[in-house]
């Protein structure tokens, strides 16, 4: 089983170059994405299965005993959030071979897509902090291709802040893989949790805040968030639903990892993520209710929502962290749902702007079905997932006393309740109120292609099946939180692997 | 040596980061340059030092220079160009759209700045301003 580690790094890389060579036949392009993002899709379920029995997957880069190779290790964490994010990448690329906008119109739309893919998967079975660095890299040089694909001003403008801002990201990352290493004379991670706590206290700390920071600025946490709601909308539709639903979930990966990894709870930075998490959702939240426009929206509001994610990790208890695991996962899909709704919401009334558009409760009252499940789910309400996450991590703050975060939580959730009814009542309750809206939905052009609605009814009937199954994922994350609260097993399984 | 190394690198990670405030794209770059390097110095100053080529066989393995700081340089050089040069094709094609490389703030952005005032005049004028650059948008 150790041999399918790799896998899901491999194969949409071989598909990639498979892709670039196959560049004049489209049809050859797509068949070839499918099956590598389906074959990745199988291979973690797989893992998940396999890990889940208790055994953690460890595989040395071309047989190298650890402190000289790179170590590849699927635990509970890497292998649930492998098969969120497969399945994701998947539908998405359904969602866009069925759009026809940027995905038929650029032969590089694919093979940079599945190298995006390639290295969403190697930041998630990485146990090495520099590989991680590469697998950061590979994902973000994907992205910034796919944010810019198109070239129109507003992509031009918006790709070079973010460009720039995750070039500055890498750079304080390098800045900590050097230090780290002149520190300890390692950057395997599972050496590095040995190594760690014998250091000093303040070095200690020195290194979590420059791993926080690095890491906060992917995954959007304030005051590192500035650049987000900026550059996702103006990215093609399609590829901000996997930008919103993976990449910063990928830097919220990468801090829980790291935090819980490689420093030991005497040195946690609990009160301090504490306050970066009630910040992160009170402005997230506040941004979304100022915005006009729909995808700008849902920007500001994943900024919200990684506030939570931090918050469980920050109490550091069995409680918290298995509350933070559900809800990435659960925000994930939800997410992505929302912004393939979103895409389905511009192209069937011409335009996402709240103060223009307006009554497709009637025209279209598929897509409000589709937009009304994962918004409720989003907003915390009972029965779905969204509530299950919020409450699992509710309890546990008060378990932990800390009352200011748990008030701080629950007003934003009510906020996050009046996001979704303001976009309810602008997009689907009403008149269109621009007339050249109202004829653009009359006419035939505004029908949506069915696969399109194919694909965001898949992800929609995934964020259900995330409420009837929430009790086992549940147990699953609180297995996982086990696990990433005794980092000696996965130690013992990476070092403990080849002596 | 590793003195002089680390005041390189200090030296470059400042106007490095002077650069890297700067509002054209141009400066941003040569910035973005700048801190690369000082982070790459940092990275080979981490090791253990000088010492003889790290191939097995040849010399006693005490005696070995560090090879992975050197690894993880060429590693982290090669990204840092490839990226360089990803953004300079971006401010090319910014240069060729609006004749200049200036890093501008986002049309919305403004708008909601406008707006704070509550006036009404200063909103029909950003409306018309956001349907212009959307309208540019689509070209």
């Amino acid at each position: 089983m150790n041999a399918l580690v790799p896998l899901p790094v491999i194969v949409p890389l071989l598909g990639a170059s498979l892709a670039v060579l196959t560049a004049p036949w489209r049809w050859a392009q797509r068949v070839i994405s499918l099956i590598a993002l389906t074959i990745n899709v199988v291979v973690s379920v797989v893992l998940l299965v396999d890990v889940d029995d208790g055994e953690m997957l460890v595989m040395q880069a071309g047989g190298w005993k650890v402190p000289l190779g790179i170590t590849l290790v699927v635990d509970r964490l890497s292998a649930v959030m492998l098969v969120v994010s497969s399945l994701m990448l998947l539908s998405v690329l359904v969602y866009a071979i069925g759009q026809g906008a940027e995905e038929s119109r650029y032969a590089s739309f694919n093979p940079v897509y599945l190298v995006l893919a390639a290295g969403v998967s190697a930041s998630f079975v990485t146990g090495d902090l520099f590989n991680l660095f590469v697998a950061f890299e590979m994902m973000l040089v994907a992205s910034y291709v796919l944010l810019t694909l198109g070239g129109r001003p507003g992509q031009v403008r918006s790709g070079m802040s973010y460009v720039v801002i995750s070039l500055v990201a890498s750079t304080f990352f390098i800045t900590a893989l050097a230090l780290i290493y002149a520190a300890t004379g390692t950057v395997n991670m599972a050496e590095l949790s040995q190594r760690i706590p014998e250091l000093s206290d303040g070095v200690r700390t020195g290194f979590s805040l420059l791993l926080i920071l690095v890491f906060g600025i992917k995954a959007g946490l304030f005051p590192l968030f500035f650049w987000l709601p900026d550059s996702y909308p103006t990215a093609p539709g399609a590829i901000t639903a996997v930008f919103a639903g993976l990449l910063t979930k990928v830097g919220v990966y990468a801090i829980i990892r790291s935090q819980t990894l490689l420093f030991p709870p005497e040195a946690q930075q609990g009160s301090f993520l504490l306050v970066l998490a009630g910040f992160t959702m009170v402005i997230g939240v506040l941004g979304a209710l100022a915005q006009d426009d729909l995808r700008r929206m849902l920007s500001f509001h994943i900024v919200s929502h990684i506030g939570y994610m931090i918050f469980g990790l920050a109490l550091f208890t069995l409680a918290g962290i298995a509350g933070a695991v559900f809800y990435v996962v659960h925000h994930i899909v939800v997410k992505t749902a929302l912004f393939l709704v979103a895409g389905l919401v511009e192209r069937r009334a011409g335009s996402d702007r709240l103060s223009r558009i307006g009554g497709l409760v009637r025209s279209a009252p598929m897509i409000a079905v589709l937009f009304a499940l994962p918004a409720l789910s989003i907003a915390g309400l009972p029965p779905f997932s969204g509530f299950v996450g919020k409450f699992a991590l509710v309890g546990s703050g008060i378990e932990s006393d800390e009352w200011a975060i748990v008030a701080v939580s629950l007003i934003v959730s009510l906020l996050t309740m009046y996001v979704m009814v303001r976009i309810w009542s602008g997009v689907f309750w009403g008149e269109p109120e621009d007339p050249a809206i109202a004829s653009w939905i009359a006419s035939d052009e505004s029908r949506v292609p069915h696969l399109m609605t194919g694909a965001a009814t898949a992800v929609v009937g995934l964020s259900v099946a995330l409420m009837i199954f929430a009790g086992p994922l549940y147990d699953y994350s609180k297995r996982t939180a086990e696990d990433l609260l005794a980092p000696d097993s996965y130690v013992e399984a990476v070092i403990g692997d080849h002596e | 040596m590793s003195v002089l190394l680390a005041f390189a690198a200090a030296f470059l990670f400042a106007t490095g980061t002077y650069l890297l405030l700067q509002r054209r794209l141009s400066r941003i770059l040569i910035g973005v340059g700048l801190i690369g390097h000082g982070s790459n110095i940092l990275l080979l100053t981490s090791g253990t030092g000088r010492g003889v080529a790290p191939i097995i066989g040849t010399a006693d393995p005490t005696d070995f220079a560090d090879p992975l700081p050197q690894a993880l340089a060429l590693t982290s050089i090669v990204i840092t160009f490839g990226v360089t040069a990803f953004l300079l094709a971006l401010g090319y094609r910014s240069w060729r759209i609006t004749h200049d490389d200036v890093v501008e703030d986002d049309v919305e952005d403004r708008f909601i700045a406008r707006r704070r005032d509550g006036d009404q005049m200063v909103e029909e004028e950003a409306q018309a301003e956001r349907e212009q650059a959307r309208e540019e948008d689509r070209r």
